[in-house]
């Protein structure tokens, strides 16, 4: 469905574009119709970048994003929209993702503009009632209200229900959850795994390992812009192969056990190695 | 007894009206506790911790007493509070990483703030050094400017700056929310060490992360809509909570290994009431699922057993 090849990303920076930073690194993974994959890392290891890469915020320095197998980067201008019917990003922060000075129904009534004007008034609420369903709201409670009139889980789930008035088949989540209180997430994401059963595939970016293992058939490990170890979720973290995915397991504040001792370890170096299989779907870089 | 908070009321004002932020809250803090302060956006846990070192503006002393290791703390006088701040009340606020002056380098910015309490930059520099090596930092952040570091290595700059004094209190809030699991976990673990090596006595943790509190806090207090709803020691608290809230709180929690496929976790429905105007009795009522008839009657903040705290009518010990 959609399928990233040796994608990657250089930054420069510096008044005459002296210094270029490699934010991601012949990075290559693919997404399935149906299928939560879970891209996690830390600050400052390209997830970001990757997500909007796949959402053409941000052109690719090298390599290729493929959607359906055409290159997403060969878009035209009608083609580009026809991409946006099909592939929805949602962001970390729901408060600055609506204009404040607005109702929160303008941000449907754009969609309505740009990629639905043939519908009619009915089938248009029709529509609009059943993504507010989907995602577990009553339009009661929504439709005429200011932003800041709802609470953060709320206007999450209402730009979920955003993306998913057009038919939508990928949706990349960039941390949604990770500025909502931790009663709302858990139904945040519950329905992503509800989205998922009805055939959505999702990139869900997270630096969360719990949410990543709790939400995601497969997860991508990201270290400084490059994959360190990939597979499907339950093999990687029973199995954590690479360094790095079981530090990040180790820090993973838990009510269950207590963090082990280990020596306090602020940063960390990394050699460039390749991606090598540990069984038939499970990769570790070494 | 080093903090002891006695029907700490403060209200917001606005133009609709007082928001009831915090309203009647009762604790105390031994010496060398960690005591963690848990709850959801909105709460009053912020407006806890910043009543105990100053109230801005819009918030108004209304009711209660604090006292710090015997002494009654004038928090409704900012001046007065003057003498108490940094040299024993500290906080290390929420998002700390931007509390630093952009335009002064590290080194001269804590002398100016030495200065303005009367303590010789001069005499604290080796004490400075000392603590910031024991947190991975050398002598050479003092002459970088606060956009030259990383975001933990600002986090642990405010920390070491705002203990510097050796406070009796350190209040450090949402101190680890803005950071990775790896950074999250070392400074976490600075908090714990700084209270061993007796840099702070006493130290209230703010946060909305439950799990950050079972490794490090002695004791955790849940609070909701303003009020308390429950206080334990850390471990027992979060194996066997009393309070339907914290029970839900912490059943909405995902644990490595927990999968949708599996086991689906459910959140809390609704949402926390308005402050401005809050319902009688107990303000959890209309969202929890053991709400009965006496609900409507306020249940108070009681022992239910030894050293262990709730606000609910049907709480009681196992």
């Amino acid at each position: 469905m959609l399928e990233l090849r040796d994608v990657t990303k250089v930054f420069t920076t510096g008044t005459f574009g002296g210094t270029a930073v490699t934010a991601v690194s012949g990075v290559s993974f693919d997404i399935q119709p149906g299928e939560i994959v879970s891209l996690i890392g830390e600050s400052g290891s390209g997830k970001t970048t990757v997500g909007r890469m796949i959402l053409r915020l941000t052109p690719v320095t090298d390599g290729a994003i493929a959607f359906g197998g055409r290159d997403v980067s060969s878009f035209g201008r009608r083609e580009l929209r026809d991409y946006y019917g099909r592939v929805q990003g949602v962001f970390q922060d729901p408060f600055s993702s609506y204009n404040p000075v607005f109702k929160v129904d303008r941000v449907f009534e754009m969609v309505r503009r740009a990629y639905l004007p043939g519908l009619t008034g009915t089938e248009w609420s029709q529509r609009r009632q059943r993504a507010l369903e989907d995602v577990g709201l009553e339009p009661r409670d929504i439709l005429g209200k200011f932003p800041h009139q709802l609470s953060g889980g709320q206007l999450q789930r209402l730009l979920i229900a955003r993306a998913l008035i057009l038919d939508i088949e990928i949706l990349v989540a960039d941390e949604i959850i990770s500025m909502l209180d931790a009663s709302t997430r858990i139904d945040v994401l519950n329905i992503l795994a509800d989205l998922k059963e009805r055939g959505l595939g999702v990139l869900f970016v997270t630096h969360d390992l719990a949410l990543g293992n709790y939400i995601s058939d497969r997860v991508v490990i990201l270290q400084r812009g490059r994959i360190v170890e990939m597979g499907p979720t339950p093999k990687v973290f029973s199995n954590p192969v690479h360094p790095y995915t079981r530090m990040l397991l180790a820090c993973v504040p838990q009510l269950t056990s207590k963090w082990e001792a280990t020596p306090r370890n602020f940063d960390e170096a990394a050699a460039p190695m390749t991606l090598q299989p540990v069984d038939d779907d499970h990769y570790v870089e070494r | 007894m080093t903090l002891a908070v006695d029907n700490l009321r403060v209200y917001y004002r606005t133009l609709k009206g007082d928001v009831q932020a915090l309203d009647g809250v009762t604790f105390t803090v031994a010496d060398g506790e960690i005591m963690g302060l848990a709850g959801e956006s909105g709460c009053g846990k912020t407006t806890l911790g910043k009543s105990l070192i100053r109230l801005d503006g819009r918030m108004q002393h209304m009711e209660g007493t604090v006292s710090l290791d015997g002494v009654d703390l004038p928090i409704g006088d900012d001046s007065a509070m003057n003498d108490f701040r940094f040299r024993k009340v500290s906080i290390v606020p929420q998002y700390a990483m931007s509390a630093l002056n952009p335009i002064r380098k590290i080194g001269r910015m804590i002398s100016e703030l030495l200065d303005s309490r009367g303590v010789s930059y001069d005499a604290t520099r080796p004490e400075l050094s000392r603590r910031l090596a024991l947190v991975g930092l050398d002598d050479g952040v003092l002459e970088r400017y606060p956009i030259e570091l990383s975001g933990g290595q600002k986090q642990r700059v405010v920390m070491v700056l705002s203990t510097l004094l050796n406070p009796s209190l350190l209040i450090a809030d949402e101190l680890t929310s803005a950071l990775d699991v790896a950074t999250q976990k070392a400074v976490a673990e600075m908090l714990v060490e700084f209270r061993d090596r007796a840099f702070v006595k006493s130290t209230i943790v703010i946060t909305h992360d439950l799990s950050i509190l079972y490794q490090i806090a002695d004791s955790i207090l849940v609070m909701y809509a303003g009020k308390l709803v429950e206080k334990g020691p850390a471990a027992q608290l979060t194996d066997d909570p009393l309070h339907p809230y914290t029970k839900l709180l912490i059943g909405s929690l995902p644990e490595v290994g927990v999968r949708v496929s599996e086991k689906r976790l459910k959140g809390i429905a609704g949402r926390p009431p308005s402050l401005l105007d809050p319902p009688s009795g107990c303000r959890f009522r209309d969202r929890c699922p053991l709400a009965f008839a006496k609900c409507a009657e306020e249940p108070p903040f009681v022992e239910i057993a030894p050293g262990r705290f709730a606000a609910c009518w049907k709480a009681e010990a196992a």
